[in-house]
């Protein structure tokens, strides 16, 4: 097994957070993982875009060039996402913030209303575990299946408090996905 | 007991495998893809009961590792390429001077200031000297999160080993990318070999008094001197060559590429395999003693070509040449400018190769 995924937002979306927290939960799950994040010069804002990969086996090139699955959190980023899609691939949209499908036809496209989940949970800056959830969902690469235990190892113990609602946003995520495959 | 794996950054599973290694002393300035390795050792320098200093610019930082290092301690500077180019004349120095030390250069696109974005254009920089006169800094090109960890560690070993300058040449990609990597044990800096021709507590080691310079007016003793460092350097090249093969027995087309080219290049060859075509890779581990032997063996093989993948407008293909001595052709393929070729790129650049 390797998933190949590539995932664009605008810079505070919590993009380079999803790629980084989605390798260390495989690692965590025995998997060989790389992750390259690749953003601009600004402070704020700009598109930031992460290369991420998971894999059984020794993962060779960590760009990834054909995307198993494509991740889309912002509208302006459709554009530099959807032809990273492999042909016949995933592309899984935030669909609070992406309005307009990519123009991919040959592609699955899910919407997952991650920013309106998110907010209803408590707070709209975990729509990016949201879609995490959605992608370990319709991937079936990363099961997230003890991500409380991974998580208190990824974050610092003043920032446990937070766990609870950021589980919370990924079992959502996993929903949302169910309902839309 | 097994050993924790860690998620890192390769810039800091460098500076944590560096602290590891005994490094007494890092002198840094900022400046990127390389900041995370400064702001590690600027966290973690000083509770480990070493020596952290932010200089006021680059060429400063490499003239506090000569000094670190000729009172015989592990020092160690890092930056990216502009930085490194400032470094250079302080690098010819502490070679003049015959001393250890350990410089990473997180590369990125050039020239002059440049881009931000990974590029393999130091090249020549790096294997060449870089600086002014008769001289070679060993070269470890890592392909990854986890050889940035191992060479960095021994990095220290070999400069300490060698008396020669060893320069760590990863690139934006590797500094930046996150991959698991399990770390070296770090080493007793108690037990670390004596250097009987350092400077400094000469009284209370009742040694006699040393000098470390790299200056030397009297042509006839410079002569000496740089004939004898030439000595050096080919025990070191009989030493120390390092590469790694994949498929290349039967390959009719070798790429050569090192680093995060070789990275793709493995991609590209377990695509081209895929479809039945005989490519192989060759990947030089020190980029400096270059292993121009072993690819002159290869070259032996009737009809075979080699293809030269850099992220750059073609520097190591120079050194390929040299080895395969015009027995069989060699081109040069990459992206430049802080563009990455992927794999598709380079499978199509070697197909037509193989078709010319």
């Amino acid at each position: 097994m390797t998933e190949k995924t590539f995932i664009a937002g605008f810079g505070g979306q919590g993009v380079i957070s999803l790629g980084q927290m989605w390798v260390y939960c495989a690692m965590k799950e025995g998997l060989i993982v790389s992750f390259f994040p690749f953003y601009g010069a600004e402070k704020r804002g700009g598109i930031a875009r992460a290369s991420v990969i998971v894999s059984e086996e020794e993962i060779a090139s960590p760009i990834v060039a054909k995307a198993d699955t494509v991740v889309i959190m912002s509208q302006d980023s459709v554009e530099i996402a959807e032809e990273k899609c492999a042909q016949g691939g995933t592309i899984l949209l935030n669909s609070s913030l992406v309005k307009t499908d990519p123009n991919r036809p040959d592609a699955k496209i899910l919407h997952i209303p991650c920013n309106e989940i998110a907010e209803k949970i408590g707070d709209g800056r975990i729509a990016n575990m949201v879609m995490m959830g959605a992608l370990s969902q319709t991937t079936g690469a990363v099961k997230l299946d003890h991500a409380d235990e991974i998580l208190k190892t990824f974050f610092p113990p003043s920032k446990h408090g937070l766990i609870p609602m950021n589980i919370k946003a990924i079992e959502a995520g996993k929903q949302a996905c169910l309902s839309c495959e | 007991m097994s050993k924790e794996i860690r998620l890192m950054k390769g810039n800091e599973a460098i500076g944590e495998a560096a602290i590891r290694a005994g490094c007494a002393s890092y002198f840094g300035y900022p400046i990127t893809p390389q900041n995370e390795l400064t702001a590690y050792m600027a966290a973690n320098m000083l509770p480990a009961g070493r020596i952290f200093i932010q200089a006021e610019s680059e060429v400063s930082a490499i003239n506090m590792v000569y000094g670190a290092a000729a009172t015989g301690v592990r020092a160690m500077t890092s930056s990216s390429s502009p930085g490194i180019s400032l470094k250079q004349e302080g690098i010819s120095y502490l070679c003049g001077a015959d001393l250890p030390a350990v410089v990473v250069n997180v590369a990125r696109a050039g020239p002059g200031l440049g881009g931000i974005t990974p590029a393999q254009g130091d090249y020549f920089q790096s294997t060449r000297g870089g600086g002014h006169g008769d001289y070679h800094t060993i070269v470890l090109a890592p392909k990854g999160v986890q050889e940035a960890a191992d060479l960095t560690f021994e990095a220290f070993e070999l400069s300490d080993k060698y008396k020669i300058p060893v320069l760590v040449l990863a690139d934006g990609l590797i500094g930046q990318m996150m991959e698991s990597v399990v770390l070296p044990d770090p080493v007793d800096m108690a037990a670390l070999p004596r250097k009987p021709w350092a400077v400094g507590h000469q009284a209370r080691d009742k040694r006699g008094v040393n000098h470390v310079s790299s200056m030397n007016l009297d042509p006839a003793t410079l002569e000496k001197a740089n004939l004898k460092r030439e000595a050096h350097y080919d025990m070191v090249k009989k030493e120390l060559c390092r590469y790694e093969e994949m498929q290349v027995e039967d390959a009719d087309l070798v790429i050569v590429a090192y680093g995060t080219s070789a990275r793709v290049s493995m991609s590209a060859v377990q695509a081209g395999r895929a479809k039945g075509l005989k490519i192989g890779l060759f990947r030089p581990i020190t980029l400096w003693p270059f292993p121009y032997e072993r690819i002159a063996a290869l070259a032996e093989k009737e009809g075979r070509k080699f293809l030269s993948v850099e992220m750059s407008m073609g520097q190591m293909v120079e050194d390929v040449r040299l080895a395969v001595n015009g027995r069989a052709p060699v081109a040069h393929y990459g992206r430049t400018g802080g563009m990455i070729h992927n794999e598709e790129e380079v499978l199509a650049a070697a197909e037509r190769m193989l078709n010319a």
